[in-house]
């Protein structure tokens, strides 16, 4: 059976032994590219569209579950279908705990034969089944429903883990620029969104840039304030006007004292339902 | 603490019966009472003394859990000598008093001789008998404060020696990371059959790494020390496995003049230092850079520093402090504590360590740890 196959890995001589192996155990597999760091998986996996993807949880600049969100979010609607995910991890017990509730597929570094020939079998199954029901857009609702239960399932593992939710939620953001430190606070905030290294934080006034992740921010932020709409966008939810959801479905936010118009992704879309 | 009540009586009882046959023995020795009218007075008298006694010691230990509940005395049920001494007294003259008014109505007959008020014509009738019931009273107010120190110190003693295992298991886990050691494994599963040479190189890196990690948590987080020079060839070890797997992302250079070679130091002191470097640093970042360490003599002191061209040291500019203690420790901030913790503890004042951001073009992280030299 044909299938194209991309491999996110960022140490090169187990990229090339997982290809290998791969290859030995199926030879109609065909690897169309190997990346090391998790921007340039979303970027090939976009431009490339595989049917299967190997994803390393920890990679430099994003983890593998964060590459999984990204695609399922900038997934192009009338393309092929969504690849089938198998996440590669050496230890990260919380992911694999987030891994087995979700019923995603998984193997363990160091790969063994056994394991890998197991999930092969699965994938071509997967894939069978898929060429016989021919639409893309099954296999898109199928992931993006896997992956809400991988982000959910995840949140909840790492919880235990000392990340609870913070006891004094942040009240104030200390925003530098140049020499002066301007101090906003919390309630005036409308949304935050990720800017590559920064976070820009959008109040009615003005907005500032402050460096930190937006991962890290939102540990220190209340989670019934501020709604994660997109991976990269956090949204004060009182400050939402309306939800207008266009021809292809596509959500848009509209905000109170603000011209901002904001896009919600297929992933947290669910938030919004109407009565 | 909730008792089951038959535990408690019993161990009342415990105390109850010989302290009422001593004192049945001592007032039977000293009047010319029967034996049996003795006994009854004895027991009456100790039944009323040890009850006032017991009623105080858990009140008062109540009422100071109330106030204060941190407090582990009277978690035991121990309010302590100062309250207790007068209360002893109090109980010691009122149970006595009592419990000769319950044995003149149990034996029927107006006791004379042996009571308090007959007493007062009779000085050294009177000093035997209370000198005997404020030594049975402390002895049985004794009896429970021994138990309560005992039990107190037990679960003192308990208390240190899980925090010593638990932060042992925390080190050792810092130490070798799962994650870094089943990645090595995997690298190293693909090199023997691919360039059996470098997987036994490899190899022998690791077993000096997983040797000098085992040695150093076993010998506690303080003791022992090896020269300068083994110390950075367990930190090169590290850093030749990392090589590996990272491939050309990352670059290092260890500078380590010879005559310092021999200074010793705390094994596995920079260690975690190295690894924050590689893990936080380095491994996020896509292009990868490089790692120096080094070491320097600065008239009596020596200079270790380690500095990485990495991802450093916060991106949390920006957010006020605050907000950040709350913040939960991760594996990176434990691992300097770790080495701050055994800085002070060899060294007291005398040695420090800094982490600041790089201040050239390059970016990333600063390290100096600085000791005095033996």
């Amino acid at each position: 059976m044909k299938a194209t196959v991309l491999i996110a890995e960022d140490e090169a001589l187990l990229a090339a032994d997982l290809l290998a192996q791969l290859t030995g155990l199926w030879p109609d597999l065909h690897c169309i590219a190997s990346v090391a760091d998790g921007k340039a998986a979303v970027e090939q996996a976009l431009a490339l569209q595989p049917d299967i993807l190997f994803l390393d949880i920890r990679m430099p600049g994003m983890t593998g579950l964060e590459v999984a969100q990204a695609l399922a979010e900038d997934w192009p609607d009338r393309a092929a279908p969504f690849p089938l995910l198998v996440f590669v991890t050496a230890y990260d017990q919380y992911a694999l705990h987030a891994f087995e509730h979700a019923a995603v597929d998984y193997v363990l570094k160091p790969v063994r034969p056994d394991r890998l020939e197991k999930t092969c079998a699965r994938l071509q199954t997967a894939l069978r089944q898929r060429q016989l029901s021919q639409a893309a857009e099954p296999s898109l609702d199928a992931a993006i429903h896997t992956l809400r239960e991988l982000l959910h399932a995840n949140a909840d593992a790492a919880s235990p883990q000392g990340k609870p939710a913070p006891a004094s939620p942040l009240r104030l953001i200390q925003a530098s620029a140049g020499n002066t430190i301007t101090m906003v606070p919390i309630a005036d905030v409308l949304y935050f969104e990720a800017a590559d290294k920064y976070v820009r934080v959008v109040t009615a006034e003005r907005e500032h840039l402050i460096r930190i992740s937006l991962r890290e921010l939102q540990l220190q932020l209340d989670a019934d304030t501020f709604w994660q709409i997109h991976r990269s966008t956090l949204v004060r939810c009182d400050a939402i006007v309306s939800a207008l959801r266009d021809d292809s479905g596509k959500l848009t936010l509209t905000l109170r004292g603000h011209p901002d118009k904001l896009s919600v992704s297929r992933l947290y879309a669910d938030r919004f339902k109407g009565l | 603490m909730r008792q089951p009540l038959l535990t408690l009586l019993w161990r009342e009882l415990r105390i109850f019966i010989p302290v009422s046959v001593a004192s049945t023995l001592f007032y039977y020795a000293v009047s010319r009472d029967s034996f049996a009218s003795n006994l009854i007075y004895s027991l009456c008298s100790t039944l009323f003394i040890q009850g006032l006694i017991e009623t105080g010691r858990y009140g008062l230990a109540y009422r100071i859990r109330q106030r204060s509940p941190d407090n582990l005395d009277a978690q035991r049920n121990w309010p302590g000598w100062g309250l207790m001494i007068p209360w002893i007294v109090v109980s010691g003259v009122g149970g006595y008093a009592a419990g000769h008014m319950l044995g003149d109505w149990l034996t029927g007959v107006q006791h004379a001789p042996a009571t308090l008020v007959g007493n007062l014509g009779n000085p050294r009738a009177m000093v035997l008998s209370m000198t005997g019931v404020f030594v049975l009273s402390l002895g049985i107010t004794y009896f429970f404060y021994a138990r309560s120190r005992m039990a107190e110190m037990q679960t003192r003693a308990e208390a240190a020696l899980r925090s010593a295992a638990e932060s042992q298991l925390k080190l050792l886990e810092s130490q070798l990371e799962p994650h870094m050691l089943f990645n090595t494994l995997a690298n190293l599963r693909v090199l023997i059959a691919q360039d059996p040479q470098r997987a036994q190189a490899m190899l022998d890196r690791l077993i000096g790494f997983l040797r000098a990690t085992l040695d150093a948590s076993r010998s506690g987080s303080g003791s022992g020390s090896h020269s300068l020079s083994a110390e950075f060839g367990r930190i090169d070890d590290y850093l030749e496995l990392m090589q590996t797997r990272m491939g050309t992302r990352l670059s290092r250079r260890l500078d380590l003049p010879d005559e310092l070679g021999r200074l010793s130091v705390p094994p596995l002191l920079l260690q975690p230092l190295v690894e924050n470097a590689i893990k936080h640093g380095l491994e996020p970042k896509v292009a990868g850079g490089w790692i120096r360490v080094s070491a320097q003599r600065e008239g009596s002191t020596l200079v270790l520093s380690v500095r990485d061209t990495g991802a450093g040291v916060g991106g949390i500019e920006g957010i006020d402090d605050a907000s950040l203690d709350g913040a939960p420790p991760d594996r990176s901030r434990f691992g300097i504590q770790q080495v701050r913790e055994r800085l002070a503890a060899l060294y007291g004042k005398t040695a420090s360590l800094e982490l600041v951001a790089a201040s050239d073009d390059e970016g990333g992280t600063l390290a100096i740890v600085r000791l005095p030299i033996s």
